[in-house]
């Protein structure tokens, strides 16, 4: 980020004939870095041009969007953009070209429509807006169309294709055509070789050629694709029956491909709750297992952790990205901290009494969500999702998958390995084991069991924190943020047996996927209560759980 | 620094042991329900006379709203008997309680709903309001019937208890025990909330049943309406006093403690475990069904919120305060709560969590056996004295003696 | 008009007040020892986790006879007991009581009303209760609800109590707590409780730990004079009080049986010399 910042000053201080070189280079490698790295200044050459848009009439706008595509090329994006969103204005007395957005309040907030400089709030009788058309929106369109294409990413590039297969005018199928002898990629080649195939099939009369060209779209699942072959198949003039029913084939082929992508992002959502449930209910298997002590804290652990996250972005609000990352050790430390508060302040106390234990432990829930209330608010907290976060992966047109659910899933996965190296691996992790086997043979061996009892519970705690971190990007931050998770990750760890982390593992993500595949059919809430129903009956007929600890010790 | 006149001294003693005597023979079972049964009886016969005799301005009026919280209260003691009777007998700790209450304050609910007929917003004679809004054409299947007062009071003990009945039954003879058990109570009672707060359940969503008119045709907003409620609710709540003790004191009472304290040794001497358990389950959600009908016209309104896990956990402390396994400390307790939880959150709202809270950690860590425990230790009693006054007597119930583990 | 005849007459016979409906009549099935076998354990197996705790295991029990089970730990003595009173399902294998009841097709509560009676490692009894109380609970008889909420102490049945408070001495000790009683006391509570419930069979399981030399000794006297009666299988470590009460002695040795017979034949048994006595000598 700092070098980024350093090479943004670096730009302003070029000579502005190098600049307008530089420009596209610079921006092109800029912009595939960071996305908020947008031109920030007005190639001064066009600046009659552009002054000229503020007195042209409709048509003359058209030609004027004309000239400034061919001379700006690329550095005209952000104007075209501002131009089609019908926010571009002119202040009446200076003639200064602004965008102009209304703020939550109502005020219109004026920026430079290249660099985004602040002009502040704008008297709505000050500004005037420069009127757009229907027909001056779709040249508009075509032209940042014909910028992705020839000047953008490859992934700007097979956006503008995508664009294209809507509209496939000649005058697009040219485009393409040039723009595929300047060289692309080979998925912009295969999107290319798409649309060509679905000239041919509606323009050809040759039956072979509309087949091959039927061939070729049947493997794709892009919705233009789908919408033509539709359109074939329902259209009363066509009289070719081989190429409607190879059309109603190769529809049906789609719509299974797209069912089963339809299966495997509710697998995926399944997978991804699976994997909240599994790190809110990893720490209290933990406590759980070892020290068979229910900790109805714990979703308030979850829950202190989602706050840290909270104040860590309070905190450091220009390094929102870095947050989640400070935010983990962070939550880590506090939500583990007060585990061994817990732990050696009330838990102690109450060994061997686990009944005790649950309801003193729910005693410390209502405390802290009441501190919570007290100190923050009743209300939600907005904790941001940092850019590397948001947005999303598509690995084709009907089937992508969320980055913050993604990196959760594999968050989850890597705190759940951690974990176990750390029980395998670690001194701790074998003096937890000694203590979860046989505590006083344990202690008669010199471990000092209610120092390992602290360090577990602080362990367990520590991981509902890390998990309230990983929740703050999906849910609500609220202080019932961890009451809802309770009962569901006791749930999780019943089901995958006690005291076994694999059984968690197997646990939350069987849970999750159940829920998600019923969820459809009955509805979240329904889903939900079935889900309960039917583990309450599994407990009746394993009341182990899925990977029961077995041997002399467990009967 | 203080210095205590000896003689002071001597007399505050002397107070002391009496009120410790006096105490410790509360905590024998007989002794200590029947005072309690007493105090009850003429505490709120005296409240009644007090509402209904005396003028307004008179010092010693009860007002009707004190009747009510009066009613309420008892309605919670009787909740928390339910849970004294299968945790501090059994130690079977139920964290979903408040289903059965509220299952049986639902029975009643659509009783009291069907008596508003066409008095309702939408003046539908057959459907209740919140099923006018939601467009429905007709009254659901389960809702038949419920017009007639007796068939409602017969749904509202039969629903919940063969909830428990399946619920025990299933839970029992698999062997679920302890944290297990408790944590699948709560599920059930979630579950049940989760459930309740869908409109497509036609038990009114989220608001749940109110605006109530009368009850077997008597107007539930006349003070004399709100004084009969609450000599009902007394009247039932000693019955079952009464009833509980003597289940407790007899032979099936012993069982069930042993159950409670060496459940293998009990099954090796013959007895089938799981039946006791689930009976006793079901006598118990039997009594909190009973607690949720005198509940629901009283205060007026039913929602999913009776079912919420919290409000089921916190019998628990009632329970835990008063001292579990004596019955009557189930009833006093709940009483105290309730009657800090009303004075507290009117003086600060938001301490009364902390105040539950704090009440939660410092029961179970330092008062395990609860205020009855608590003036057992002044009294000095100890209990193998205790038992060893009990001599011969085959009425002993012997609880006073266990451990704190249950 | 006669099948009328015929169907009051039945009916009159089923309301006739002397007598019990049959099915009301508790069914207490004794065992066939006709062969003077009152326990047949045939081929049993248990394993936990690949670990065999019986491995094959043949035993046969007498009548009456009082049979000491000896072994080193892990031999599979307790498991043993466990399978007998059903407490472990066994893995294959077949156990009779007598000729004529499959164990293996009972749970706990059934065998124990079946007349198997089992004394914990441990002891346990019902802290709660007084000593009388806990004799009470153990009493033969209906084990239903019903039954034990109507239930109450006739005088045969006091009498009963009062005899076994006196077998273990603990008339003194009547109405204390069980919790509050010494070890040595809880050990005799448990053997007491097992003797008012009259069981057909009687599983000790090492009945003199924590006992001092004295009761030990009055230990040993109790179960050789219960042999005959009753039949008493005791599992026990200390060599002296088997040698002090033993007939029998069966030697477990990794799940099944590996030497039988007098304590003298026993101990100059090659194997056994080799695998237990040899570890100890």
């Amino acid at each position: 980020m700092k070098k980024l910042s350093v090479k943004k000053l670096c730009v302003k201080e070029l000579s502005l004939q190098k600049l307008i070189q530089c420009c596209g280079l610079l921006l092109a490698l800029l912009a595939s870095v960071c996305a908020q790295a947008q031109p920030n200044t007005a190639p001064p050459a066009m600046d009659a041009t552009l002054q000229q848009l503020t007195k042209a009439s409709l048509r003359e706008t058209g030609a004027l969007v004309e000239h400034l595509e061919r001379v700006g090329g690329k550095t005209m994006r952000p104007l075209f953009e501002t131009m089609l969103a019908g926010d571009l204005h002119y202040h009446k007395e200076t003639g200064q070209l602004m965008a102009v957005r209304k703020n939550v309040d109502g005020d219109r907030l004026g920026r430079d429509v290249f660099s985004g400089a602040d002009f502040g709030v704008q008297q709505r009788r000050d500004i005037k807006k420069i009127r757009v058309n229907n027909r001056l929106r779709s040249q508009l369109r075509s032209a940042l169309g014909r910028m992705d294409l020839f000047h953008g990413s490859e992934a700007e590039k097979r956006a503008a294709v995508e664009a294209i297969l809507d509209d496939l005018s000649t005058e697009n199928m040219r485009l393409l055509e040039s723009a595929a002898d300047a060289g692309v990629g080979a998925a912009v080649t295969d999107l290319i070789d798409l649309a060509e195939a679905m000239v041919r099939l509606r323009d050809s009369s040759i039956t072979d050629e509309r087949l091959a060209a039927i061939e070729v779209m049947s493997e794709r699942l892009e919705a233009p694709v789908r919408n033509q072959l539709q359109r074939l198949v329902d259209n009363e003039n066509e009289q070719d029956m081989v190429v409607k029913a190879a059309a109603a084939k190769a529809l049906d082929k789609i719509s299974g491909r797209i069912e089963f992508y339809g299966q495997l992002e509710q697998l995926f959502f399944g997978l991804s709750l699976g994997s909240v449930l599994l790190l809110a209910a990893i720490g209290l298997a933990i406590t759980f297992g070892v020290m068979g002590v229910i900790n109805m804290a714990h979703g308030e652990m979850i829950m202190l952790g989602a706050y840290t996250t909270y104040v860590i972005q309070q905190l450091m609000p220009e390094a929102i990205g870095y947050s989640l990352l400070i935010a983990v050790p962070a939550a880590f430390l506090v939500s583990g901290s007060v585990g061994v508060l817990i732990e050696r302040g009330v838990i102690r106390h109450l060994q061997g009494r686990p009944l005790e234990t649950l309801l003193a432990t729910f005693g410390i829930s209502l405390i802290l969500q009441q501190a919570v209330r007290s100190i923050f608010s009743p209300l939600n907290m907005q904790v941001v999702t940092p850019e590397w976060m948001s947005g999303s992966l598509s690995i084709n047109p009907v089937f992508s998958v969320t980055f913050n659910r993604l990196y959760i899933l594999l968050f989850a996965i890597a705190v759940f390995v951690t974990l176990v190296m750390i029980l395998k691996k670690s001194s701790l992790g074998l003096n937890v084991r000694a203590v979860s086997q046989n505590r006083d043979m344990a202690k008669a061996m010199g471990v000092r069991t209610e120092m390992v009892d602290a360090m577990t519970f602080g362990l367990g705690s520590g991981i509902a924190g890390v998990a309230g971190v990983a929740l703050s990007q999906l849910t609500n931050v609220g202080p019932n943020l961890g009451q809802s998770y309770i009962i569901d990750s006791f749930m999780v760890v019943v089901f995958g047996g006690v005291g076994n982390l694999l059984g968690t593992l197997v646990g939350g993500f069987s849970l999750g996927v159940a829920n998600k595949f019923l969820e459809p059919s009955t509805g979240a809430v329904l889903a939900n209560i079935i889900v309960l129903v039917c583990l309450i009956l599994f407990i009746q007929k394993r009341p182990k759980g899925l990977f029961p600890q077995r041997g002399r010790a467990a009967q | 620094m203080i210095r205590v006149n000896p003689a002071l001294n001597t007399v505050v003693k002397n107070v002391w042991s009496t009120v410790g005597s006096v105490l410790s023979n509360l905590r024998q079972p007989g002794k200590g329900s029947s005072m309690l049964v007493g105090v009850l009886l003429v505490t709120t016969l005296a409240m009644s006379a007090a509402n209904l005799l005396l003028p307004v301005d008179s010092p010693l009026y009860v007002s009707t709203y004190t009747i009510t919280l009066m009613g309420k209260y008892l309605c919670f003691a009787m909740l928390a008997m339910a849970v004294d009777i299968i945790w501090g007998y059994c130690g079977i700790l139920s964290l979903g309680h408040g289903a059965f209450f509220a299952l049986g304050g639902y029975g009643m609910g659509m009783y009291l709903m069907r008596q508003i007929g066409d008095r309702g917003v939408y003046g539908n004679p057959d459907l209740p309001d919140f099923m006018v809004f939601l467009n429905w054409q007709e009254l659901p299947w389960y809702w038949s019937g419920m017009d007639q007062f007796w068939f409602a009071v017969l749904m509202a003990l039969a629903v919940p208890g063969l909830l428990a009945f399946v619920f025990g039954w299933l839970a029992f003879r698999s062997r679920v025990t302890g944290v297990y058990l408790s944590i699948m109570t709560q599920a059930l009672t979630y579950a049940l909330m989760l459930a309740f707060f869908r409109n497509e359940m036609g038990f009114g969503g989220n608001n749940g049943l109110t605006d109530f008119k009368d009850i077997l045709g008597f107007d539930l907003q006349s003070d004399a309406t709100r004084v009969g409620l609450l000599l009902v609710t007394t009247l039932l709540l000693v019955i079952a006093i009464l009833t509980s003790r003597a289940i407790v004191q007899s032979r099936l009472g012993r069982v069930i403690v042993a159950v409670r304290d060496a459940e293998a040794r009990s099954r090796f001497l013959g007895y089938r475990t799981e039946h006791y358990k689930v009976w006793l389950f079901v006598y118990s959600a039997l009594i909190a069904a009973v607690a949720g009908m005198l509940y629901v016209p009283q205060v007026g309104i039913i929602n999913p919120g009776e079912f919420s896990p919290l409000n089921s956990i916190e019998v628990v402390v009632w329970v835990a305060v008063g001292g579990r396994g004596t019955l009557y400390g189930a009833i006093v307790g709940a009483l105290l709560v309730n009657y800090a939880k009303t004075r507290f959150t009117a003086i600060m709202p938001d301490g009364w969590l902390f105040a539950l809270g704090a009440l939660f950690v410092i029961v179970t860590v330092y008062l395990p056996q609860g205020l009855a425990g608590l003036l057992q230790r002044f009294s000095g009693d100890k209990p193998e004295q205790a038992a060893g006054r009990e001599l011969d007597s085959d009425a002993s119930n012997g609880v006073s003696g266990r451990e704190a583990n249950a | 008009m006669n099948s009328l005849n015929e169907f009051t007459g039945q009916a009159r016979e089923l309301m006739r007040r002397d007598t019990t409906w049959p099915f009301l009549v508790p069914r207490r099935r004794s065992p066939d020892v006709s062969k003077n076998v009152i326990l047949y354990l045939e081929g049993l197996s248990v394993s936990f986790d690949g670990f065999k705790a019986l491995n094959d295991l043949n035993l046969y029990v007498n009548d009456g006879e009082l049979r000491c089970l000896i072994g080193a730990n892990g031999a599979g003595k307790t498991t043993l007991m466990d399978v007998i009173t059903g407490k472990t399902q066994c893995d294959s294998g077949s156990a009779w009581f007598g000729q004529n009841i499959d164990l293996l097709a009972h749970d706990e509560a059934e065998i124990a009303q079946l007349g198997i009676g089992r004394k914990f490692q441990k002891p346990t009894v019902f802290e709660a209760h007084t000593v009388f109380h806990n004799l009470e609970l153990s009493l033969q008889g209906s084990k239903g609800v019903w039954s034990a909420l109507t239930a109450k102490l006739s005088g045969a049945e006091r009498d009963r109590i009062d005899e076994v408070l006196n077998i273990i001495g603990l008339e003194k000790a009547r109405f204390q707590m069980a919790g509050a009683l010494s070890h040595g006391q809880k050990q005799w509570l448990e053997i007491g409780m097992l003797l008012a419930a009259e069981p057909r069979l009687l599983l000790v399981d090492e009945p003199v730990a924590g006992m001092t030399a004295e009761e030990t000794e009055r230990t040993a006297e109790l179960l050789t004079s219960l042999a005959g009666k009753h039949t008493v299988i005791v599992v026990e470590h200390d060599m002296e009080f088997v040698r002090s009460i033993a007939r029998t002695v069966t030697v477990l040795h990794q799940g099944s049986v590996l030497a039988e017979g007098t304590m003298d034949q026993v101990q100059n048994n090659r194997d056994v010399i080799e695998v237990y006595l040899g570890e100890e000598a």
